[in-house]
């Protein structure tokens, strides 16, 4: 059997079933891993699994999977990408690594990832660029690159990345694979280290919905850890994946679909919407004239939140502290400033300015009004429609080096995926189609909060008529031609 | 000209949970650095705070008893500065809902007067570490076991006029807190800590003067010696036309003065802005209610009480009223079935001389009000006589000991054999013809001879009520 | 808005961030960029506005006040820089 033919789901199966070796898998995970960082860098740390000694009930026991570096692992290097964080050995785990480990997943390792979770292309990372399985001199997408590319070069079967303005959507779609942010607040974020506490959640990245569906029953969950985190009904999204859309009503923002998006993105997510439709969806068009305030609202309070988390980044009780320092506040100062790199500490900057005495009420609190307003409009689009489509980026994957030279260009490539994490909302991307140029575009799914069944069963849908999320690479060395 | 100082209080108070304020280390004082720490409170990457319910019972039950309103949707802010105490580098705080705003104490002046002082707000936050030079190593180190210890600050108005009334209005307050259970304030261990704003201002002006900030004052002693010091510093400063800068100042005990901080800690831009981890709070009416129900009786209520229930003096009242742990301990004897006023005097007598004469607070006393209550019994009964028992009771202050297994091994229990008794008089008698003459040619004092004499005969052990009949009877008298 | 170096000095102080004299003009440039790109939030009235600060109207998430065991101290301060068995040290933070 071919094991990177499978999905998460179909390895799972295999495993339960005998029909392949967990030790086989694991070793030929490995050489695969092995073989593939040597191009993609997907990976920070590749640890050696530990190995469960049976194979558990859960439908994922035994199937290797890997995490973004900004997730605690006990005894295990996490590095957020940043050499402030040094050789930081968490001395705990994050409590979805703790309901992973009970599931009996199998971690290959950290996932490379933009420094910090900041960035849209996984190229500020201090442990060097992810590069896109699909053509090595494009960019993986961020800031969950490694675990993109990672799934989308057949390394592991799913991973775990975290999205704070659509950086498990964005990657996802500029790698072919599926990825989803589900609705904030429904999987513990105890252990996931902080940029933008407001707007992070983590979720997975997987080749299928069913499979992301899978994962999720074991992530989501209320925590007595995180206060944010939301009661409610978990464990049953697989389950309710019909595949059944007749009847449900999908929005278009035609405020998504104008100016600044590529033509050939822009068809190959309408076309989704055909193949929605001829199975039973109702699709409409309606205006949405929140896109212009979306990006810098988002910025403001990610940044504000982020220059408050990264403070105590300051070489004193982990990671990396700066040498030569003549007091304390030259500790500090020097320790930051060459610990974190230069788009975290743009984003410090601007986050320390907008909370600053005379700024706050004209920026800070302006945002969160603006926040509002935001979420408002998405509330009255929810009256009306069960879920909305729309495109994931306006263009797919650049050129590595391209984004970096414009921050601002950069942030305004994310207009597609930020408005979710002001609301809270849960999004999925799905592969839909390639470019011209062999490139994967993904189409977003937007579902109302806690609807996160809703939209997984719509892509699930689609992948039951469509073979886009089987396209993946699964050749050996995991690369394209 | 004449100068008026206008002083406002910022007081910090460690609440007496059992858990630290957003984990569930323990809050316990000292301990081996970094001992009662964990991921949360040291500020580990990754990690987040979950607020202990039994901070907001305790700030709400404050907030009630201060008169104040309850904030009814309120939140948490970060307040953010970089400092080696505080790991994440922001504290939770609140800053623009705090739970409580607008309450009153009252206090009474030596003067008899009584003035309101106004509470501005009373907010919930999490204490600092502890940081101590290390001479050897010319390093600072970090200690963590009290990051995260829950605090209330209650900020005052600018009411007070001088040392005496903030003294008047701390003692109250910390019999109030006292009362309600919710803080030890203990001033030592710095779970009651007192920031002084002060400034002077000519006698008669309504506009107030440039104010400073005083801090690290330790002790009542402190708080009043700096204030004196620093009207003092102030108005000369402004006699001789100079201006008093706004900063603060550090109270340095040794020198009896106040010294100006580093000026980078008098230059802050703290950032507030909501904590996005803690989700808001809603204060019910039924919460408040069930708070409002649960408040204890307060010392003034006890006042009252005691003289109308018990029939002490004002003056009893206001001793036993003082300290929240003599009022338990003086109504747990009462409990008991003894007379309240014996119970008063033992405990305004003995009790007090004993804590005094070792220094101790009577919160920390180890005797039991039921040891009291059985050396009482013992007396009323005739068991025991009054001098012994208040030897016994010295001695077992400190340990507790039970009282009649002390007695009995040291061979203190009164004796009540009538025979015994007439064999010691007839004895005495017997010896002393002097006396018996004396006291019949009308020498008064010979019958106190006497009575002693036969105590003595006794070994101490008479009763001294039966001692003094005998021997009257015996004198025909 | 604009954005001055001095502004720049300001923040960075406040963040504990080094901008190099060489890099400051093109540092303050490009914030006031960003800044300005901000400003377009202005085009919106947010007058009665609710600033909302938590995306959902969750409350009164609370603990019960219940200790659990303190953490290995050794496992605190094992990624300590320059800390020792006992404590995280810093240079001289003491008046």
């Amino acid at each position: 059997m071919e094991i990177f033919e499978l999905t998460a789901l179909e390895l799972g199966a295999a495993l339960k079933k005998g029909e392949v070796a967990l030790q086989d898998v694991l070793s030929q995970t490995q050489d695969r891993i092995y073989t593939c960082q040597e191009e993609n860098n997907a990976f920070i740390s590749i640890t050696k699994p530990d190995l469960a000694p049976t194979i558990g009930d859960s439908l994922l026991a035994g199937v290797p999977m890997a995490l973004k570096d900004n997730i605690c692992t006990k005894g295990v290097k996490t590095s957020c990408a940043s050499k402030i964080l040094g050789d930081f050995i968490p001395p705990y785990n994050a409590s979805i690594v703790e309901k992973l480990i009970a599931a009996g997943a199998i971690s290959m390792g950290k996932l490379n990832m933009d420094e910090f979770a900041m960035g849209s292309t996984s190229e500020t990372s201090f442990y060097g660029p992810v590069r896109n399985p699909w053509d090595l001199s494009r960019v993986s997408g961020g800031s969950s690159g490694g675990a993109a590319a990672a799934v989308a070069a057949g390394e592991v079967w799913y991973a775990i990345g975290s999205d704070t303005g659509g950086s498990i959507r964005q990657p996802a779609a500029y790698c072919g694979v599926t990825g989803m942010k589900p609705t904030y607040g429904t999987v513990s974020r105890y252990g996931l280290i902080a940029y933008a506490s407001s707007l992070d959640q983590m979720g997975p990245v997987a080749r299928s919905a069913a499979d992301c569906a899978a994962v999720l029953d074991i992530i989501q969950g209320k925590d007595p850890y995180d206060a944010t985190s939301l009661s409610g009904c978990y464990g049953n999204l697989l389950s309710s994946l019909s595949g059944d859309v007749k009847g449900l009503r999908i929005g278009l923002p035609t405020d998504c679909f104008g100016e600044g998006l590529d033509p050939e993105v822009r068809q190959a997510v309408l076309d989704v919407a055909q193949v929605l439709k001829s199975r039973g969806a109702i699709v409409e068009e309606f205006s949405l004239p929140i896109m212009e305030y979306v990006v810098p609202a988002y910025y403001i309070i990610a940044c504000a939140e982020a220059s408050s988390n990264l403070s105590r980044f300051d070489g004193v009780k982990y990671g990396w502290r700066a040498e030569n320092y003549e007091d304390l506040t030259d500790l500090y100062t020097k320790t930051r400033s060459e610990g974190f790199g230069s788009e975290v500490k743009r984003r410090i900057l601007l986050g320390t300015f907008v909370l600053s005495t005379g700024y706050y009420d004209a920026y800070y609190k302006k945002a969160l009004q603006v926040k509002f307003i935001i979420k408002t409009a998405y509330d009255d689009a929810f009256q009306k429609y069960d879920m909305l489509l729309t495109p994931v980026t306006p263009a797919t994957a650049p050129q590595l080096g391209e984004s970096l030279s414009d921050p601002l260009k950069m942030y305004l490539s994310d207009i597609y995926t930020v408005p979710l994490n002001l609301a809270g909302l849960p999004g999925i991307s799905i592969p839909c189609g390639f470019d011209s140029n062999g490139m994967p575009i993904g189409a977003q799914l937007i579902g109302p909060a806690l609807g996160d069944s809703v939209i997984l069963n719509a892509a699930h849908s689609y992948q039951l008529e469509t073979d886009f999320h089987k396209k993946t690479l699964h050749r050996k060395g995991g690369t394209s031609a | 000209m004449t100068w008026e100082t206008v002083i406002g209080l910022e007081t910090h108070v460690e609440l007496a949970t059992k858990t630290k304020i957003f984990c569930s280390c323990t809050t316990e004082f000292g301990g081996a650095p970094n001992t009662h720490c964990c991921p949360v409170c040291t500020g580990m990457p990754g990690t987040l705070p979950v607020l202990n319910e039994k901070v907001l019972e305790f700030a709400v039950k404050t907030g009630l008893a201060l008169d104040g309103n309850i904030t009814r949707h309120c939140k948490f802010d970060r307040k953010n500065y970089f400092y080696p105490d505080l790991p994440k580098a922001y504290q939770i705080s609140q800053l623009y809902l705090p739970i409580v705003r607008d309450g009153k104490v009252s206090i009474r002046l030596e003067s008899g007067t009584e003035k309101l002082i106004r509470i501005h707000e009373l907010h919930m936050e999490e204490d600092a570490g502890k940081l101590v030079h290390d001479p050897w190593l010319d390093q600072t180190r970090c200690d963590y076991n009290r990051c995260g210890v829950p605090l209330i600050e209650i900020v005052t108005e600018p009411d007070f006029r001088s040392a005496e009334e903030v003294i008047a209005y701390l003692e109250k307050l910390r019999s109030i807190l006292q009362y309600l259970g919710v803080s030890d304030c203990k001033m030592q261990e710095g779970s009651l800590r007192c920031d002084v704003n002060l400034s002077v201002r000519p006698a008669g002006s309504v506009e107030f003067g440039t104010r400073t900030e005083m801090k690290n004052l330790n002790s009542f002693k402190a708080i009043t010696k700096a204030i004196a010091y620093e009207s003092r510093r102030q108005i000369e400063l402004i006699e001789e036309g100079k201006r008093v800068i706004q900063e603060t100042r550090r109270w340095d005990d040794n020198k009896d003065a106040t010294f100006a901080m580093r000026s980078k800690e008098n230059a802050q831009d703290y950032r507030y802005f909501p904590e996005p981890d803690i989700p808001p709070l809603e204060i019910s009416d039924v919460y408040l209610e069930e708070i409002r129900t649960q408040l204890p009786e307060m010392a003034e209520e006890k006042l009252i009480r005691y003289q109308a229930e018990y029939d002490l003096p004002l003056y009893d009242a206001q001793i036993l009223t003082g300290q929240k742990a003599l009022a338990d301990f003086f109504e747990a004897c009462v409990a008991q079935g003894v007379d309240a006023k014996q119970a008063a005097n033992w405990i305004m007598g003995q009790v007090l001389g004993q804590l005094s004469a070792k220094g101790m607070d009577a919160k920390d006393m180890v005797l039991a009000p039921s040891t009291l209550v059985r050396l009482i019994t013992l007396i009323k009964d005739g068991k025991l006589n009054r001098n012994t028992a208040v030897k016994v009771f010295e001695a077992i202050f400190d340990t507790n000991a039970d009282v009649d297994e002390y007695i009995m091994s040291h061979g203190l229990e009164q004796v009540n054999d009538p025979g015994a008794l007439a064999a010691a008089v007839k004895k005495v008698f017997d010896v002393n013809p002097q006396s018996i003459e004396d006291f019949k040619a009308g020498k008064e004092k010979a019958f106190g001879f006497l009575v002693g004499q036969v105590m003595r005969e006794m070994k101490g052990k008479a009763d001294p009520q039966a001692v003094n009949r005998a021997v009257r009877e015996k004198l025909n008298f | 808005m604009k954005i001055t170096t001095e502004m720049v000095d300001y923040i960075s102080a406040l963040a504990r961030l080094q901008v190099d004299e060489g890099e400051k003009e093109a540092v303050t440039a490009e914030l006031e960029r960003i800044v300005s790109y901000m400003d377009r939030l202005n085009e919106l009235d947010t007058n009665e506005i609710e600033a909302l600060s938590h995306v959902f109207p969750i409350k009164n998430i609370m603990r019960p006040d219940k200790i659990a065991p303190s953490f290995s101290r050794e496992l605190l301060l094992q990624n300590s820089p320059g800390g020792d068995e006992e404590a995280f040290l810093v240079p001289k933070a003491v008046d």
